[in-house]
């Protein structure tokens, strides 16, 4: 395949474009139709909850909007108060759709930035200690491997806990996203940690190494511009598949009760306040923000999945 | 094999010297200890008395010292919200967290192992092909969900089982148990099949992949040269030989299984160690969360050298390799 794209590469100038849809990855894309749907449906979820102000048909975070009066509409239905729910309302007349669009702008908000998070900290300490070696590598995989044997979301909720003990009362709503954010990247750093540092380990034995060391490149800029690059792939593979975690996390967390405020409702608070309406009937309160979760999760699942059978990288 | 246990009891060691350690810092740092126990309108003259009284001013490692000694003892000291002893609040709440966590691994274990060998044996087949997709999705649904939905079905739909609670349980000793009242079996029933689920679609794609890695395996070939019945090629010889990777993943995950019984005892409102920690979290009961994390840090240690035991017991080959060493 190779062979051919260079000698049509000498024919005519192909555009940047042209090139990436040729490639390896996205050919093994366009023969995936599962995978196209995940993209598809990653790709919706994610232009819904960025556009919520815009196309959602109501504001639920607005107080002078809402009318108790609207409570426990039925989807497809009026209210009494003559207003539509496509999806029906909650106990406070809260448009379904409405929240679930903010909400899943939450969920994306913690999950991204946490995965962020946990990528900079896994990173950055994977290539130091594969890099070091010797006491720095032992002491960070130490640890490394001490929190892989707890579940994450026992270490979030630790996190979480001590937050909450330290920070003042009066700033808790405010900073209680960040504070998620910190608790779940922290909580995901070491499965990246670990992979930097065995592939950081590989190169480091590489000619492009020792000539760059050779030349008297600074350390810093061999890791950040010719070892990085190199080590990308796995790292690309378990964020995507981090993001899905990471979600889900937040999910569970503010589902149990300890994570984003009410007033800013994730899909996990959103199933916590429709668990209370499951045997009083009222199912659309809780089956739609469920369904977007599970969809939203498997669908970035799906693409980790395909991700790192297109990209092969030695995961493990 | 003792210079390797021993290796791996010091390491435990540390870990649990770590864990103590944060724990400590977790139980000194944060919030305020004397305010906690102290109401709003005492005088700043019993601040200081309680803190001196409670050995806040020695110097660290004293303290530290002391917190372990007291914790070895099983002493992790008041619970702020409910003004009982930490250790006593614990043990009244394990007995229900214990059932329920061995429940549901032996729901996972049985069930695991054989879906694990069914389509392992049968890997064409629409059934074997039907299991896989669904331990798919099973694996991609967050655990809350799953409780979720199946009280839906058999509590509000059918009303078959309940949704809440433990039922009635009966007091054997300090040990209450819900396994001998027939309420106490029908609420297990619901809440054990939430905590099993991601640990029975992890043993049985183990199992799978080891099985069908076994099946392509010359001895198994020479075994149905020689005549053996199916039953003793498949069980006696295959299984037997998938058992290390599947003992190690139990063993580990019955870890996760105490501590994933957080979420499946907040959906079911089961009064386990879980939901203690949960609601300690949510008003910062600083004694009650240090405690939990030390029982958790010492099962997970306990069951990891459990598991390393276990090793040379099931597989020959590492006895020899140890003694080379």
């Amino acid at each position: 395949m190779s062979s051919t794209n260079n000698s049509t590469a000498a024919q005519k100038p192909r555009t940047r474009f042209q090139r990436i849809w040729d490639s390896d990855v996205f050919f093994s894309f366009r023969r995936s139709p599962v995978t196209i749907v995940a993209a598809l449906v990653t790709f919706i979820l994610i232009l819904a909850a960025l556009l919520a102000p815009w196309i959602a048909p109501y504001d639920p975070f607005n107080p002078a909007s809402l009318n108790l009066m609207d409570g426990f509409t039925p989807p497809n239905s009026e209210s009494m108060m003559g207003n539509y729910f496509v999806l029906g309302s909650d106990h406070q007349g809260r448009d379904v759709l409405s929240t679930i669009l903010y909400g899943s702008r939450i969920s994306l908000f913690v999950g991204f930035l946490a995965t962020l998070f946990a990528m900079a900290m896994g990173i950055s300490l994977g290539l130091l200690a594969g890099y070091r070696g010797g006491t720095t590598d032992a002491i960070i995989m130490r640890i490394a491997d001490i929190q892989l044997s707890f579940p994450a979301i026992l270490i979030a909720l630790l996190i979480f806990g001590i937050a909450r003990g330290i920070i003042p009362p009066s700033k808790q709503e405010g900073m209680a996203v960040w504070v998620l954010i910190v608790a779940i990247g922290l909580a995901n750093w070491a499965q990246f940690a670990r992979t930097v540092r065995g592939a950081t380990m590989v190169e480091r034995q590489k000619d492009y190494v020792s000539a760059a060391k050779l030349i008297g490149v600074h350390p810093l800029r061999i890791l950040v511009r010719h070892v990085l690059p190199n080590v990308m792939a796995p790292v690309l593979v378990i964020a995507t598949i981090g993001l899905a975690l990471a979600i889900i996390e937040e999910a569970t967390l503010s589902f149990l009760g300890v994570g984003v405020p009410p007033t800013q409702p994730s899909l996990g608070t959103l199933i916590r306040i429709g668990q209370q309406f499951l045997f009083s009937g009222e199912w659309w309160i809780l089956f739609f923000p469920a369904i977007t979760l599970v969809l939203l999760a498997l669908a970035v699942n799906l693409l980790g999945d395909w991700l790192r059978d297109a990209l092969n990288p030695r995961l493990r | 094999m003792l210079a390797f246990i021993l290796r791996r009891l010091a390491q435990s060691i540390v870990v649990m010297a770590v864990v103590a350690l944060i724990a400590f810092m977790l139980f000194r740092y944060v919030g305020d200890p004397v305010a906690s126990l102290l109401g709003q309108d005492s005088r700043l003259q019993d601040f200081e008395e309680l803190r001196e009284r409670l050995g806040l001013n020695d110097p660290f490692y004293v303290q530290f010292g002391r917190f372990i000694a007291n914790a070895v003892q099983g002493e992790f000291g008041i619970s702020y919200r409910l003004q009982q002893p930490v250790s006593e609040l614990i043990l009244s709440r394990l007995p229900a967290t214990i059932e329920l966590a061995f429940a549901s691994a032996i729901i996972a274990l049985v069930f695991g192992l054989s879906l694990g060998v069914f389509t392992a044996l049968k890997p064409r087949s629409f059934a074997a092909g039907l299991i896989m997709t669904l331990s798919l999705v099973g694996v991609s649904l967050p655990t809350f969900l799953i409780g979720i939905g199946l009280i839906y079905v058999f509590a509000v739909e059918l009303q078959w089982l309940p949704s809440f609670g433990r039922g009635d349980v009966v007091r054997i000793g300090s040990w209450d148990t819900g396994l001998l009242t027939s309420t106490g079996i029908r609420s297990l029933i619901l809440p054990a099949i939430t905590l099993s689920l991601f640990q029975l679609t992890l043993i049985m794609r183990l199992v799978r992949a080891e099985m069908l890695e076994v099946l392509r395996q010359d001895y198994i070939r020479f075994a149905r040269a020689r005549g053996l019945s199916n039953r003793a090629i498949n069980f006696g010889h295959a299984l037997k030989n998938t058992m290390v990777p599947v003992i190690t993943i139990t063993g580990l995950q019955l870890g996760s299984v105490i501590a994933f019984s957080i979420v499946t005892e907040t959906v079911f409102q089961w009064p386990g160690v879980g939901s203690l920690f949960i609601n300690s979290v949510q008003v910062v009961d600083v004694p009650v969360m240090a405690a939990y994390l030390m029982f958790i840090a010492f099962v997970f240690v306990v069951i990891n050298l459990i598991v390393d035991i276990l090793y040379f017991a099931v597989d020959p080959r590492l006895r020899i390799g140890s003694g080379r060493r």
